[in-house]
């Protein structure tokens, strides 16, 4: 499966502001830690702190606070703040002949496992795998 | 915390009635078949003694050609009582029948569009096992 890089980021932060979520990080401070565009990912902050999910980002050193809640977010609620609506789809040319149609199907039935499993993953979940239960 | 123990007849129509209020369909007869000495039937009680939620599983050998697991096949919390552990409780109560078993993987069936319930697997650790389930409709 293949994400969008904003999409990407758009993990990454969330995972890390909620891993404390009394911590402050900045768009520079996240950057260094991934290794990815300061400005691709103050982008992607500015999209999660209009979701309500985190919190700050005053000033060119502003920080961000994760302030929403680790148990019920899941990874589909952010993947779906930047990958298009799965239903809002333009058709694709041949999807109405015999074999489009059936090609269509099978894309459809990996969406579809994709969906449950990305909406089944919490952040506190992610956040404590690896730990043991 | 709740106080974990095996399910007695007496525990079925509290069993039964929580079972229905959730899925809408009543099947006494069917939890009442689980209570056999090979099935690992166990509920949680509040400390006033009332059902919290029930969990129940069995052990598995060589089902389609895989190596002797532990499944479970159902998981009810009273909806008053979640997000305090309860389900975790009976999961780890479950898990810690099937290790004394020597069982080494524990294995469940979930409806896809089911994000509740495949959350509260998730969140007890389980991924998506090695097996893909099939169907075909046939009407």
């Amino acid at each position: 499966m293949k994400l969008q890089t904003a999409t990407r980021l758009g993990l990454y932060a969330i995972l890390e502001l909620a891993r404390d979520p009394e911590r402050t990080l900045s768009s520079a401070d996240l950057a260094e830690r991934f290794g990815v565009s300061s400005h691709h990912l103050a982008k992607v902050l500015g999209t999660l702190s209009n979701a309500g999910l985190v919190r700050g980002g005053r000033g060119a050193a502003g920080g961000y606070r994760f302030t929403g809640n680790r148990r019920r977010i899941t990874l589909m609620d952010i993947v779906a703040l930047f990958e298009p609506a799965p239903g809002s789809r333009a058709k694709e040319p041949g999807e109405d002949t015999e074999i489009g149609g059936a090609l269509q199907r099978v894309l459809l039935e990996i969406d579809e496992i994709a969906e449950a499993t990305l909406s089944s993953i919490t952040l506190e979940t992610m956040l404590t795998a690896g730990r043991g239960t | 915390m709740a106080t974990i123990r095996s399910a007695q007849a007496s525990d079925l129509p509290a069993i039964s009635a929580l079972d229905a209020r959730q899925t809408g369909i009543a099947k006494p007869d069917y939890w009442r078949d689980l209570l056999v000495p090979e099935r690992y039937f166990l509920v949680a009680e509040t400390d006033k003694g009332a059902l919290a939620g029930f969990i129940a599983g069995e052990i598995r050998a060589f089902e389609f050609g895989q190596p002797a697991a532990g499944w479970v096949f159902a998981v009810q919390i009273d909806p008053r009582l979640r997000q305090r552990g309860v389900g975790s409780q009976l999961f780890d109560a479950l898990v810690a029948k099937f290790k004394e078993k020597g069982v080494t993987r524990v294995r469940t069936l979930v409806d896809r569009k089911d994000h509740l319930i495949l959350s509260f697997f998730r969140a007890q650790g389980m991924v998506a096992g090695p097996s893909l389930q099939l169907d075909k409709d046939l009407s």
